[in-house]
């Protein structure tokens, strides 16, 4: 399972250089050195092994939300309730974290399955309205974020109150949280948790349904032409159903892993930006599982790297989320890039010009 | 020599397949040129080179005797070539106006001149006998008509060369007679046209010249006056080619589907099958006969589990199917080739190796406990490709959007008769194939009937039916006409009853 250099990786390379170009020039234009500006917000990002557990750990959610993304556009499925189904997740694996006083592995094990299956639940409800009602999954999923949202903003501090503040629930004891000693000690007291082990062993399985087993046949089959799908026997209503609870189900387990990996607790009155990070992930890697663990990175290197620029600069850390906004950008135009790139290639524009005036003589 | 386009020594590669092969090809102003070859022989990728969708990768272009260069069709439409491609491109919620004008629309101060575009489309419809309304919607008018709007696209934009890829595929036998008369009034106002089409027939009734290629190798150019169907058969496919089907008399068995006074309601709302009976036995063909939009569709997706039946019953082998889920209906031996290959038949995007899996992957050796079993996948695919003779550049990896579109419908009927179903309903089977690949086809729709199974065969060409059928079953305006037996019917006679007129009626 290589990453294999495709047409979509090319197009997705073009779109972070012309992102980092373009942030490039903002640096410039506000009278600081481009070349300084990177320096720090990679090595921000990547120069020591604390900074590079930060990377992987901030990365860890995007992977699961922007497979929750690209999972449900497999099979066209537009999932842009992934904050949601994050929220859920992350309340059930807390509920369970805080109630129960289980041995730390079937703790978490518990707590993953509870998260789950509450982002899964997430997912299937609009996937469901879509299959019963014909209800846009857009229209379904943003609602199911906001009904998320007040939830949380209901459950935490009715049942799992901190001591001191009404708006965060009780910090989880060490037996319920996705840090380990051993990892921490590794990456010398970094964010790193066990999450993204969970997410690697997730790209593998997700890759491995999406290219080998009759239910990613059947998904792919549905998003690509569901006429034929149906014509062929594929029960297209239950396969959108289930390609929105799996995809709720990733982004539940992001959910679990920033809520009991990342962070110690739960925050009321916020949507996490992850779940809508991980839209821009799946784009940049053309929803294909792999790319999402190289854009998360990607992305992480940069959310963990803005501080260190700001500091050792006078570039203010707006200028990471710039970078960001342009990537998605691009990558969203990838098309006109495709065509730029096409006609870069075959450096036939001028030969183009020359000839379709003489050409426009001639048509009588 | 007086040519409007010489393609000279034209080379186009893809991936593993030469598509053109050092192609010359010569249109003469104000000819009908009619360009034959196998399904995947290049034609479309050659006309496509004329109208720079495509790059040739060696040769030239020359347009009345000047070399030009044809980036994209922009350039073509300067250069006065126009083109009316194999799946048309409308947007169907537009106008007719609407269509036309898009892309080249003439403003006065702010506002897209919609009145003058209009009357220019009248005047240019009324010239050439096109007999078009400006203003009605394409989701409202048949397919022919969409093509005259395609056709008046061209002529809207000046051009004077005009290539029509496969225009009659899609047509029924009426509207084309009209289309060759339309086509002799584009000639007689001194365009020229590009004729690509694997009716000889037609080529007979209308070309001027033909130039035949073989898998990408030009064979020759030749008069059509002074050259027999035979012969360019022969010249397309490189052996001798069978025009009548040897067909052996035998006792058909049980019935394998019964309808039983089915009603369908189409998508208007409105009934499009109306309490039809039919029986389509064992070991034999029926062959269904109507004009385009007369409740074949209806029924066939009735049948087939995509529509719901309003009233009445489908038995097959004896057993009630009626409210039966389609994987339920396709296991208990039922397969179809479908009307639309792009919408119903294929996902494009998937490969041929995909593709002919896509009603069987999930039994074995295909797959087991849910795990897709490539060797087994790879093995069966390329065995239907050889059997098949399915052309693909890379074979079973070729993805199915890149092939020609013979070879896509090659593709579904490989699919579909693979099976052995018990019951085969064929819609269009052979449209846009080649001759030699109808002829295949056809010798496979007789094998299904002679091993015993039934087929059920929906075609708008009169010759196919009254060649292939047992018995052929008319259909107007969703009701069933009548069922005749076809040693016993003319082509006349069918034709009535096409037009609604009942056997006993005549005299
Ligand atoms: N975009 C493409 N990429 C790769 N191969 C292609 C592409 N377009 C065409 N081909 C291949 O080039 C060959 C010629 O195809 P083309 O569409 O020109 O055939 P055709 O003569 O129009 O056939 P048909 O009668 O079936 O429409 C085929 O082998 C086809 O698979
Ligand atoms: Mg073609």
């Amino acid at each position: 399972m290589r990453i294999k250099l495709s047409k979509d990786s090319i197009l997705s390379l073009v779109a972070v250089i012309l992102g980092l170009t373009a942030g490039a020039i903002l640096m410039r234009l506000t009278g600081n050195s481009p070349i300084e500006g990177y320096r720090y917000l990679f090595s921000g990002g990547a120069m020591n092994i604390e900074r590079i557990g930060n990377t992987l750990a901030t990365a860890t959610p995007l992977i699961f939300t922007g497979l929750a993304v690209a999972f449900a556009f497999k099979t066209g499925l537009f999932n842009i309730g992934a904050s949601g189904q994050m929220l859920m997740g992350g309340l059930g694996a807390t509920a369970v974290g805080l109630t129960l006083a289980w041995p730390k592995p079937i703790l978490l094990t518990v707590m993953m399955l509870v998260a789950l299956f509450a982002g899964g639940l997430w997912g299937a409800i609009p996937g469901w309205l879509k299959a019963k009602f014909n209800v846009h999954e857009v229209v379904a999923s943003i609602m199911m974020n906001w009904i998320a949202f007040w939830t949380v903003y209901y459950a935490v501090p009715a049942y799992f109150k901190g001591p001191f503040l009404e708006t965060e629930s009780r910090r989880l004891p060490s037996s319920a949280s996705l840090k380990v000693p051993w990892l921490t000690n590794l990456f010398q007291g970094s964010y790193i948790n066990l999450g993204i082990f969970i997410a690697i062993a997730t790209i593998i399985i997700i890759a491995f349904i999406l290219d080998r087993t009759t239910l990613g046949y059947e998904l792919k089959a549905v998003g690509h032409n569901k006429h034929a799908a149906q014509a062929s026997g594929i029960n297209v209503n239950q396969r959108i159903v289930l390609s929105m609870a799996i995809a709720g189900a990733l982004a539940g387990l992001g959910g679990a892993s920033f809520y009991v990996g990342f962070a110690s607790n739960m925050q009321i009155g916020v949507l996490p930006s992850q779940g809508f990070d991980g839209m821009a992930v799946a784009l940049l890697a053309a929803n294909s599982p792999w790319g999402v663990f190289s854009g998360s990175i990607f992305f992480g290197i940069l959310h963990t790297g803005k501080g260190f620029m700001n500091a050792m600069t006078n570039i203010p850390p707006e200028i990471a989320d710039t970078i960001i906004a342009t990537i998605i950008y691009f990558a969203a135009t990838s098309v006109l890039v495709e065509r730029l790139w096409v006609r870069l290639k075959k450096k036939k524009i001028l030969r183009f010009l020359e000839k379709s005036d003489v050409g426009a003589g001639g048509g009588e | 020599m007086d040519y409007v386009v010489e393609l000279l020594d034209i080379r186009k590669e893809f991936p593993s397949v030469v598509a053109c092969d050092n192609i010359t090809f010569q249109l003469k102003r104000g000819e009908i040129h009619a360009l034959l070859g196998e399904n995947g022989a290049g034609k479309s990728t050659l006309t496509n080179i004329l109208f720079g969708l495509y790059q040739p990768d060696s040769g030239s272009i020359r347009l009345r005797g000047r070399e030009v260069s044809i980036p994209n069709p922009n350039v073509a439409n300067h250069l006065g070539i126009g083109m009316v491609h194999q799946h048309f491109k409308l947007v169907h919620n537009f106008t007719v106006t609407e269509n036309i004008i898009l892309g080249s629309e003439t403003t006065n101060g702010l506002f897209i001149d919609l009145r003058s575009a209009a009357a220019r489309i009248t005047e240019l419809s009324n010239k050439y006998g096109l007999n078009v309304n400006p203003h009605a919607k394409i989701s409202d008018v048949s397919v022919g008509m969409q093509q005259r709007v395609e056709i008046l696209k061209m002529l809207y934009r000046n051009a004077e060369i005009l290539i029509f890829d496969e225009p009659t595929a899609v047509l029924t036998p009426q509207e084309i007679q009209e289309l060759m008369k339309i086509m002799k009034n584009l000639i007689a106002e001194g365009k020229s046209i590009i004729l690509i089409t694997h009716k000889l027939k037609e080529i007979k009734a209308v070309a001027d010249r033909c130039t035949v290629i073989r898998r990408g190798k030009l064979i020759g150019t030749v008069d059509v006056a002074s050259t027999s169907q035979e012969t360019l058969a022969e010249m397309m496919v490189g052996r001798k080619i069978t025009f009548t089907i040897d067909k052996q008399e035998q006792v058909c068995g049980g019935s394998t589907l019964v309808l039983e006074g089915l009603s369908v309601r189409n998508n208007n709302g409105v009934l499009g099958v109306k309490n039809l009976s039919l029986e389509v036995h064992a070991g034999e063909i029926v062959g269904l006969a109507g004009i385009d939009g007369n409740g074949q569709v209806e029924l066939v997706e009735s049948i087939i589990g995509l529509r719901k039946v309003e009233s009445g019953k489908i038995f097959l082998k004896g057993h009630d199917i009626t409210t039966l889920p389609i994987r339920d209906r396709l296991n208990s031996g039922v397969s179809h080739i479908p009307e639309d290959r792009h919408k119903h038949g294929l996902v494009l995007e998937y490969t041929v190796g995909e593709n002919l899996i896509l009603k069987i992957y999930n039994q074995e050796p295909f797959s087991r406990r849910g795990l897709l079993q490539r060797e087994a996948i790879a093995e069966h695919s390329n065995r239907v490709i050889q059997e098949f003779d399915v052309r693909a550049g890379q074979g079973a990896a070729t993805s199915a959007r890149s092939m020609s579109g013979g070879n896509q419908q090659k593709t579904i009927v490989a699919r579909e008769i693979d099976r052995n179903p018990d019951l085969l309903i064929a819609v269009q089977p052979t449209r846009g194939l080649d001759v030699g690949a109808i002829e295949y086809i056809h010798r496979r729709l007789l094998g299904q009937r002679n091993k015993g199974k039934a087929v059920l065969m929906v075609s708008l060409e009169l010759d196919e039916i009254m060649n292939l059928s047992d018995r052929i079953a008319v259909i107007n305006n969703g009701e069933l006409i009548g069922v005749v037996d076809a040693n016993d019917t003319t082509e006349n006679e069918v034709g009535l009853m096409m037009a609604g007129i009942k056997r006993g009626a005549m005299a």
